[in-house]
């Protein structure tokens, strides 16, 4: 099946002619088509490939593969645990003697009491900021003046330190639950309000004058277009702020009230510089902290919100 | 179940096979299953030749060309240019992707001489200057991206892939985001670019208009697993006339060639 | 957004004015109507302020929260940006390492505070410790992210044209993941601003932090405290718009677009 080139510049043949033998001489047939043509691939045309994975992949190997951050965690354990017998002063705690430390409180009930002190002052503070800043960081977001008339004034007080507040709160609620709450609050307030306010933003003004397009009025259109829109960037906000209100209720707790987690570790320390106690105190902060983070990814994975991530 | 495809598609003993795909089989893995996407393709391409590989989307035409290109390995198969293996990206064989494969963090200055930091800066600055007139962009020395269109970017990549002077261009559906105004203009770019510099090009098209306009050869390939279904020569000379007969006959013969209509 | 008429330029300086003034108006009003003794009103801070400015004690104070967070934050740079770089450049190192990032962060740097006086005692080091923790794990995450989220085309290019990968690296994946590099420095430095006051508060014996604690203890001088307050809030303001700019500068040039 060789070709022929001499169709080349062959002037002077009917163009009919040319027609039906030129085009029949153009073309090379390879092979019949029991592969499929065209329009069989316009119906695969969507399958997605995931490619360079190589052939031989067996469920060892995935096993293999699970276990080296283990591996990780094991050999930081054991350096630290090395480090600190060298130690010159017994000050520092091996991971034993954290260990230790931690059923000893668990035993002793404090771990539960404090871990439920924390966690009700960092819910009812979170939430409080939750439901005051997230509508008006939305009605400014919606309303340019109102964005205009308030934005300076909350990009001054967005960076001052929740801990700044302390002395004030302590004037206005004394030592105890209400001033940990208030410090939650004023942490997580303003940033929900920004995000609330940039959510808005970024709402494509497509959905909006679709929404008007069919009529809706104006609470109808917060609440089936602009609420749903900006759920994804919502819940974002929600988690980066928790993670904010986790590490300041440690905070208030080490320096304004007399129970919770921050409580424990300055305590332990003080009343007797146990610092198995103060280290064990670290790790389940980090551990419920850890937690806190994984609840919310999770709601980031339901599909009324995760259309709002690409997946790039 | 051999492709037979291995046809010598030069003449005379001038015209040399720059490229040559020997028995390209390539298989992906899926959450555990194997799917064959390229099957036992072989083809050749000459030396100066413009070959368009055309075949819908997803049917791992642009997987073809990333192995040509050095980019994946084949399963099976190999790939030589100028009688030498493929094992990986080489600058004398560039790719030219979409206009997105721009680097939005350096002007057209930057993005054109980006390859060429082996040279004297003399050189390399006569260079940058000479490829930006050819694709039309002189004035837009210092822009950067952000400030192109669409039609624009795509011609500072193929002024960034010509800089490095290489044998062989790589392009995959590079037209593919433009509006169709601008995809006649930079056909027409193309090609006059192509004749000015002759280079060795394959080009990877979902558009049949597309392939039928600016290819010496159009390889029609299946939808996967891949395979090389037909090969149709354009022995029209260049400029086209896009109205010709003898360029409608070609272009519907391909079009029933793979099962479509000419009737919408 | 909304289906008013467009606010015209003045109103951008007006309104915020107006707030303000609102807001200090209600402020002093409360004071005075609730006849408070201890909370300051909007004068006594004032007249707070400049006594601190007199007596010389104001700019030191800055400038030593200033230079804490500055020597924290640029260690927490030097180090969390190779760390982010090798961890995106490297996925399997990622992989391994990933979870103990997960678990270190969320401990808060100021839960640190009881293990940092024991290593390094009261005093600078153990703030700019603090501050290097708080700084170093939005870093790190944030370069790692960008380094793994660079587009595959540049790469491709960049070996398409021979780059080796130490030039690979230089020339196409930092660039290509500055922007957000820069999203993750600007967290960082607002967690540092955040962790240098409170440290102050705690382990050492100047700077704004210690400010506002000391102002209440060695007689309960709020109207200190509340300029304090304000102050931080000043400072904290300065540095993020400082961030923000370097942040716009580049961001616009290349029309990246991300989340403020």
């Amino acid at each position: 099946m060789s070709q022929d080139h001499t169709g080349r510049g062959r002037a002077g043949e009917s163009e009919t002619r040319e027609l039906a033998h030129g085009a029949a001489r153009n073309f090379t047939e390879i092979r019949e088509t029991d592969a499929p043509g065209f329009s069989d691939a316009l119906g695969t045309m969507s399958m997605m490939i995931d490619p360079v994975r190589p052939l031989h992949h067996r469920w060892s190997v995935e096993v293999v593969r699970a276990l080296r951050p283990v591996a990780f965690v094991a050999l930081l354990l054991v350096a630290w645990h090395v480090s600190t017998t060298f130690q010159r002063a017994p000050i520092l705690p091996g991971p034993l003697a954290v260990a230790a430390g931690l059923i000893e409180l668990g035993r002793r009930g404090l771990l539960l009491k404090y871990v439920v002190a924390s966690l009700f002052r960092v819910t009812w503070g979170f939430l409080g900021a939750a439901l005051v800043g997230i509508p008006i960081g939305l009605s400014i977001g919606w309303y340019r003046r109102a964005e205009q008339a308030f934005n300076p004034l909350i990009q001054i007080l967005r960076p001052i330190s929740p801990l700044a507040w302390i002395p004030i709160a302590i004037l206005w609620f004394g030592v105890g639950d209400l001033t940990a709450i208030f410090l939650i609050f004023v942490a997580s307030v303003l940033p929900l309000t920004v995000t609330a306010m940039n959510a808005v933003e970024i709402v494509p003004e497509v959905y909006v004058n679709v929404g008007r397009n069919f009529g809706l009025r104006r609470a109808q259109l917060v609440y089936s277009v602009l609420y749903p829109a900006v759920k994804p960037q919502l819940v974002i906000g929600l988690r980066i702020t928790l993670g904010v209100a986790w590490m300041v209720v440690v905070a208030a707790e080490m320096i304004a009230v007399n129970s919770g987690l921050g409580f424990m570790i300055v305590d332990a320390r003080n009343a007797g510089n146990r610092y198995d106690l103060v280290v064990a105190g670290m790790v389940m902060i980090g551990a419920i902290g850890l937690l806190l983070d994984i609840a919310i990814r999770s709601l980031e994975r339901v599909p009324s919100i995760s259309w709002g991530y690409s997946d790039d | 179940m051999t492709n037979v495809a291995r046809t010598p598609v030069s003449t005379g003993p001038a015209s040399h096979a720059k490229l040559t795909a020997d028995g390209i089989s390539m298989m992906f893995d899926r959450d555990g299953v194997s799917i064959s996407v390229l099957d036992d393709i072989s083809l050749t391409v000459d030396d100066g030749e413009f070959v368009c590989l055309l075949g819908p989307s997803g049917c791992g035409k642009s997987t073809i060309l990333n192995v040509m290109a050095g980019f994946i390995a084949p399963t099976r198969g190999e790939v030589r240019i100028d009688g030498e293996a493929v094992t990986g990206p080489d600058p004398r064989r560039i790719f030219v992707f979409q206009e997105r494969g721009v680097f939005p963090w350096l002007t057209v200055e930057g993005n054109v001489g980006f390859g060429l930091y082996n040279l004297a800066p003399a050189e390399r600055q006569r260079r940058i200057a000479h490829y930006i007139a050819l694709v039309g962009l002189q004035g837009f020395e210092n822009a950067y991206p952000r400030d192109l269109s669409g039609g624009m970017k795509q011609r500072v990549e193929v002024a960034r892939a010509l800089a490095v002077n290489p044998d062989m261009l790589f392009l995959d559906e590079p037209f593919g985001a433009l509006d169709s105004i601008t995809r006649l203009i930079m056909r027409g770019e193309l090609l006059r670019i192509w004749e000015a510099e002759r280079k060795t090009i394959i080009f990877v098209t979902h558009d049949i208009d597309e392939a039928v306009q600016l290819a010496d050869r159009v390889i029609v390939m299946s939808a996967r697993p891949a395979r090389i279904q037909r090969i149709v020569d354009i022995d029209i000379p260049h400029p086209r006339d896009i109205s010709s007969r003898k360029y409608l006959g070609l272009r519907d013969g391909i079009l029933e060639a793979i099962g479509l209509a000419h009737k919408v | 957004m909304s289906a008013l008429s467009q606010p015209r330029r003045w109103e951008a300086f007006a309104w915020p004015c107006v707030t303000a003034a609102l807001l200090l108006l209600a402020w002093h009003v409360l004071v005075t109507l609730t006849g408070t003794e201890v909370f300051p009103s909007p004068l006594n801070v004032q007249r707070g302020l400049a006594q601190l400015i007199e007596r010389g004690v104001l700019w030191r104070y800055i400038g030593d929260s200033l230079r804490r967070v500055g020597i924290g934050y640029l260690t927490a740079v030097s180090v969390g940006v190779p760390a982010g770089l090798l961890l995106g450049w490297y996925p399997a190192a990622a992989h391994v390492v990933n979870p103990v990032i997960q678990m270190m962060r969320p401990i808060s740097p100021i839960a640190w505070i009881p293990v940092a006086i024991v290593l390094f005692g009261v005093g600078d080091v153990a703030a700019m410790y603090l501050i290097f923790l708080g700084a170093f794990f939005p870093i790190v995450v944030s370069t790692m992210n960008g380094v793994r989220n660079v587009p595959s085309i540049y790469r491709r290019a960049g070996r398409n044209f021979g780059l080796s990968p130490a030039a690979l690296l230089t020339r196409v994946v930092l660039p290509a993941a500055l922007p957000q590099m820069l999203v993750g420095f600007r967290l960082a430095l607002g967690i540092a601003w955040l962790v240098v006051v409170a440290a102050e508060m705690i382990a050492v014996d100047s700077g704004l932090g210690y400010l506002v604690i000391d102002a209440r203890n060695a007689g309960k001088r709020y109207d200190l405290v509340v300029a304090a307050m304000i102050l931080i809030g000043l400072t904290g303001l300065a540095l993020d718009v400082g961030i923000r700019r370097a942040e716009t500068l580049k961001s616009i040039r290349w029309g990246f677009r991300h989340a403020p």
